[in-house]
């Protein structure tokens, strides 16, 4: 079965040179688009379903005898996060099919979009399959450059800017991946990940810290870990809304799982607990300080994001199955909430126009479908019982409350403020976005500029006042207070089906991981296991008396 | 096949090579520091070539050409780091031309290429400055700047002497947001 394994690369790269091919037809680039991914998630659910009973899957490219090739391996970590990444695409590509559909050409070029966004999910899964350190950097390059463009999409004002920010970090980052390779290299004569395991026990332990920090700096720059987390907020939030969705979900889980995977593969002996208990105590608490600061609804979604890395770094940190484990299932529960409330974002930003806190108010009067997506969404990232938020948090509470020293009861009280604190980041931008009425909005605009009168206060600050659920072109968009349109005119517009239902299926997803917890949890252990033996996936890749 | 793989040599590095990958990386960072994103690309492409000789500087003693058939193996060069070189060299090419393309669309919109500050983050240090409050702010507690007290202060944190304008509108729309606060 190991055919398997080059599918989730190969088959997203072919649809992507068809869809380039087929560019003067938008619909015969959805339906590829669509049967390519939802290829892709068949594959993962048949990777699932034979790495949970056998032991991974190796496969040496190009018939290479082994250890001369490159290798792609599948273990139950990599199974899983090929599933729940392929799932997130997919839906994303649902919502932007549901977006371009209702918008016509709109400000993004449909020709490019398909296909970039294919070789997108290619490198995400070439990233997670990869056996090999310089093929992981390869998969890297591939998503981030897919990334750029559809960070840019367009060519606007803000995405350039933007666009701009997160370039130079990603290639500072890629820049640093390929120092860390060549010392790699240098030390232990191989960049295959099996063969590393083996050697890097050999070397100077000295030498082996030093490789395993240079690793680290680069995966934590690509997971938003802190301090290196100031350029997720400053680019995420102006890309367009299904983009901002599936980076935030996929791009710093593939930095947090090359991070699992270096530390439990390659330096097992030197898990660097303490230092990466500081790191993931203050990526939670700076994170979300940061979100609590903000007033637009895509930035307070970015600062959490990268708040919640802190709790899988710290799953990581811990290095014992507990630990791990919690890690693995938090980073599939993440991923799913948080495309889901960017996706919910999106929408909020079609039905008002905006997304800053400032100017919205009555949404769930609105559209109760929205604020009851929002809302779900909202108590699951926040933790609440019994939603998968608060079953990934108590496995990761109690990984550390078994760990049992001090610092591990800091982390726990972390843990537990960052979650209190995560709930009220959401509880305000529900009662502000969707609770208060539109008056209410602007009767706190208008005690925040005195000197303007009701209509003026409206206008300049962009209250959205009126809603048009039904338009299905938006309205003449205020850009400038010299403009004399109505007061609270605002370029509303409708929820399309697809976006809607695309919304929706994420966040059912979401709750689905609430209701297979149990069995998920399993997995996620047994992933941990393995992972902490070595054994299994070393013998997969590396036959006996090739070492 | 590398130097270590029979774990017996140790790397013996070129050290001019090693100083040309030191100058050429630290000019890399030095200039992509810059404003201006043409300079920032020149660092860019600087650590890149300084990332291909890092690898030259791993491959070990310098040989002859790996080829098959010319020359046993005890004498080739070491053909990874080459390999990793080229696909390096060819990523390093994509990123240029995106690059230069982004920094002409910055220069076509904004008619310089300079990389810009974030906005966001100038309108969240302008509202710490301006001490601006929420509205729910509960006006019977005295606000705590210091500009309340001495309007000459200087504000340690931003470096400039507070906005006493700034202080007074806070005050004031915080009298407005209590009153609109109490009928609800």
């Amino acid at each position: 079965m190991t055919w398997l394994l080059p599918l989730p690369v190969l088959l997203p790269l072919l649809g992507a040179a068809l869809c380039l091919v087929l560019r003067r037809s938008a619909r015969a680039q959805r339906i590829v688009s669509f049967a390519v991914l939802l290829a892709t998630v068949a594959v993962a659910t048949a990777l699932i379903l034979i790495t949970a009973d056998g032991g991974p899957l190796a496969l040496w490219l190009g018939a290479w005898e082994e250890p001369l090739g490159v290798a792609l391996v599948a273990d139950r970590l990599t199974a899983l996060m090929l599933l729940v990444s392929s799932i997130v695409v997919l839906v994303v590509l649902v919502f932007s099919i549901g977006q371009g559909i209702a918008d016509g050409e709109g400000d993004t070029p449909l020709t490019v979009f398909f296909p970039t966004y294919l070789v997108l999910s290619a490198g995400v899964s070439n990233a997670f399959l990869a056996g090999d350190l310089f093929n992981l950097f390869v998969g890297f390059e591939i998503l981030l450059f897919a990334s750029y463009v559809l960070l840019t999409l367009g060519g606007l004002g803000p995405r350039i800017r933007a666009g701009t920010t997160y370039v130079v970090v990603s290639l500072l980052s890629s820049f640093l991946f390929l120092v860390a390779i060549a010392a790699v290299y240098a030390a232990a004569g191989t960049t295959n990940l099996a063969q590393l395991a083996l050697r890097l026990r050999d070397i100077d332990p000295h030498v082996a810290l030093v490789l395993q920090i240079l690793l680290l700096t680069v995966f934590g720059i690509k997971a938003a870990v802190f301090p290196m987390s100031a350029w997720l907020p400053d680019s995420y939030p102006t890309a367009p809304a299904p983009v901002t969705a599936v980076f935030a979900g996929l791009l710093t889980k593939v930095g947090v799982y090359a991070i699992i995977r270096t530390q439990t593969l390659l330096f097992p002996d030197s898990p660097l607990t303490t230092p990466l208990m500081w790191v993931a105590l203050l990526t939670m608490v700076v994170g979300i300080l940061g979100a609590v600061a903000q007033t637009g609804i895509k930035r307070i979604l970015s600062f959490t994001l990268v708040s919640h890395i802190g709790y899988m770094i710290f799953g990581v940190a811990l290095a014992d199955r507990a630990g791990l484990s919690g890690a693995v299932f938090y980073v599939a529960h993440h991923i799913t909430i948080q495309t889901a409330l960017f996706l919910v974002a999106g929408l909020i930003d079609r039905a008002s126009g905006t997304t800053s806190l400032e100017k919205l108010g009555g949404l769930a009067a609105i559209s109760p479908a929205l604020g009851i997506l929002f809302f779900a969404g909202a108590m699951n990232l926040s933790g609440i019982p019994p939603m998968s938020g608060f079953i990934a948090k108590t496995g990761l509470l109690q990984a550390a409350v078994g760990l049992g020293t001090p610092l591990a009861y800091v982390l726990v009280a972390g843990m537990l403020v960052t979650s209190l604190l995560t709930l009220y980041v959401m509880a305000k931008t529900w009662s502000q976005a969707f609770w208060r009425t539109p008056s209410e909005a602007l009767a706190s605009v208008m005690a925040r500029r005195p000197d303007l009168d009701p209509e003026a206060a409206a206008r300049r600050e962009g209250v959205v006042l009126q809603y048009d659920l039904s338009a299905r072109e938006p309205a003449e968009a205020l850009d400038d207070e010299e403009d004399t349109g109505r007061a609270g005119e605002t370029p509303s517009r409708a929820l399309p089906t697809a976006m809607m239902g695309a919304a929706t299926a994420m966040i059912v997803v979401s709750l689905a991981i609430t209701l297979l917890a149990g069995p998920m949890f399993g997995y996620a252990d047994n992933a941990a296991r393995d992972m902490l033996q070595r054994t299994p996936y070393i013998d997969a890749v590396l036959p006996a008396g090739v070492r | 096949m590398s130097p270590l793989a029979d774990g017996a040599a140790t790397l013996r590095p070129n050290l001019t090579l090693i100083v040309v990958v030191a100058v050429l990386v630290a000019t890399g960072v030095y200039l992509l520091l810059e404003r201006s994103l043409a300079r920032l690309l020149l660092g860019i492409v600087l650590m890149s070539n300084g990332v291909a000789l890092l690898y030259l500087v791993i491959s070990g003693e310098a040989k002859g050409a790996p080829l098959l058939g010319e020359r046993p193996a005890s004498e080739m060069s070491d053909p990874l780091p080459q390999a990793f070189v080229l696909t390096a060299i060819v990523i390093s090419l994509a990123t240029v031309a995106f690059v230069m393309a982004l920094a002409y669309r910055q220069w076509q919109l904004t008619g310089s290429d300079d990389v810009p500050d974030d906005a966001e983050d100038a309108l969240v240090q302008r509202l710490a400055e301006e001490d601006q409050t929420s509205e729910t702010y509960d006006t019977d507690v005295s606000t705590t700047t210091d500009a309340e007290e001495d309007p000459d202060a200087v504000d340690e944190a931003a470096g400039v002497p507070v906005e006493t304008g700034g202080a007074r509108a806070g005050t004031s729309a915080a009298e407005h947001g209590g009153g609109e606060a109490t009928p609800r």
